[in-house]
């Protein structure tokens, strides 16, 4: 059982899909203004990183290999269209602010990444659980931005107000880069930067390294 | 005619698809590194989206659309829910079509864009322009400058984040923020300066 843990486990913090592999941030920014729309984002994300993944992995051994991307992606399509239709049923407002983003899954490399490096060499449960365990990865991240960019750009969380704003008469003085894209990629870079500096192993090695040249060497 | 140069301003900057909308991240950080190879692939997702969003554009307007159908006496039908499969399908064949094609008649082409064309099935960008065309309900000669002007801003930015990385490379940069961390402040203040385009109109 510690086998399916460390793949349940893993992609959290040590082997995060987002900070670490540099996958799956291309839908995951646009949605982070608020929490509500991050929070359903994360729920379509895993749902359809888990579902597909199994799927794929089930029929891992009858897919020809040279139109296997087409094969992931009409799978994952599938799994897309599903939930896309789900949160109109069920969220309509949300999925209105949600917008075209909940297609974007598709070409989401996070669901792509997993099928290819992990559902086709690996057993239906354990790919369910890769998948499950990276789409929680992504959300862990997702969830953070969209906190910061929430409460300190419009001082409330969930919609409920955290932080009494100047106009209202209170003492806070809303942050509008917070809402701004920009401000995504700043909290993501410095998000880095923090889980970098706890865990050095994942630190990047410079390409140059600049020789300081000591005098006496020179003389 | 201005309103297509509006068209073209507002989706090659203001409302650029890598720095607004952070659409095809993933290539968009993994081929920064170097200038040549970074224009290479701005080349091919114009080329692509110029193709991919009007074709789209007619493969919703005449099959998928609420009525489209009513042409073969089904006004009822609404097939508007197997957009993104379709969509996504189009995209894959079409750049295995244009890989073909330019392997027989252009190869020189070829060989400079050839490693980047699989890349582009599954980069966000393709997919999220034909998407915006059809939330924002284009026509067929607006399809054709938003797929061009938002294929033209993916590329700028990416050859601008290109040659700051290839300068970036001599600086003295903190261990942890090496690499990626730093990769997204600049795109952060990148995205900041492509803001400043907003509100320009002809």
């Amino acid at each position: 059982m510690n086998g399916a843990r460390k793949v349940l486990i893993d992609p959290l913090v040590d082997n995060n899909p987002v900070t670490l592999q540099v996958l799956g941030i291309c839908s995951a920014l646009a949605v982070t203004t608020s929490l509500l729309p991050a929070l359903l984002m994360c729920l379509a994300l895993t749902s359809v990183a888990a579902l597909s993944t199994a799927a794929i992995s089930s029929i891992r051994n009858h897919i020809p290999n040279n139109i296997r991307i087409i094969v992931h992606m009409t799978i994952i399509a599938s799994f897309v269209i599903v939930v896309d239709q789900m949160l109109r049923a069920y969220a309509f407002e949300t999925s209105k602010q949600l917008s075209v983003f909940v297609g974007l899954i598709i070409t989401n490399c996070i669901v792509l990444g997993r099928a290819e490096a992990f559902a086709m060499k690996n057993g239906v449960g354990m790919s369910f659980l890769d998948g499950l365990g990276n789409g929680l990865g992504y959300s862990a991240i997702l969830i953070v931005v969209a906190t910061v960019r929430e409460l300190f750009g419009a001082g409330t969380l969930l919609g409920y107000r955290m932080l009494p704003l100047v106009s209202d008469g209170g003492w806070y003085e809303a942050n509008g880069l917070m809402l701004l894209p920009p401000s995504a990629f700043f909290i993501i870079g410095l998000l880095i930067w923090a889980i970098r500096s706890w865990k050095q192993a994942q630190a990047e090695q410079p390409d140059y390294q600049i020789h300081e040249v000591h005098r006496t060497e020179v003389l | 005619m201005a309103d297509y140069m509006n068209l073209f301003i507002q989706a090659a900057f203001v409302e650029n698809l890598a720095l607004a909308f952070f659409l095809g991240m993933c290539t968009f950080l993994a081929i920064s590194k170097r200038v040549e190879t970074a224009f290479g692939l701005g080349l091919a997702v114009v080329v692509v989206q110029i193709i991919t969003v009007p074709i789209n554009h007619l493969i919703y307007a005449l099959l998928l659309r609420k009525g489209a159908l009513a042409w073969a006496g089904l006004p009822d039908v609404d097939l508007s829910f197997l957009g993104l499969v379709s969509y996504i399908g189009v995209i894959a064949a079409l750049v295995q079509i244009l890989e073909m094609t330019l392997d027989k008649y252009f190869p020189k082409l070829y060989n400079a864009l050839g490693i980047f064309l699989p890349l582009i099935t599954v980069n966000c960008a393709i997919l999220g322009g034909t998407l915006f065309m059809v939330e924002r309900h284009y026509t067929l000669g607006e399809s054709v400058v938003f797929g061009f002007g938002s294929g033209f801003g993916w590329a700028l930015a990416l050859v601008g984040l290109a040659g700051i990385r290839e300068k970036l490379k001599y600086s003295d940069v903190p261990v942890g923020l090496q690499g990626l961390g730093i990769t997204f402040i600049i795109v952060g203040l990148m995205s900041l300066s492509f803001m400043g385009f907003s509100g320009i109109r002809l």
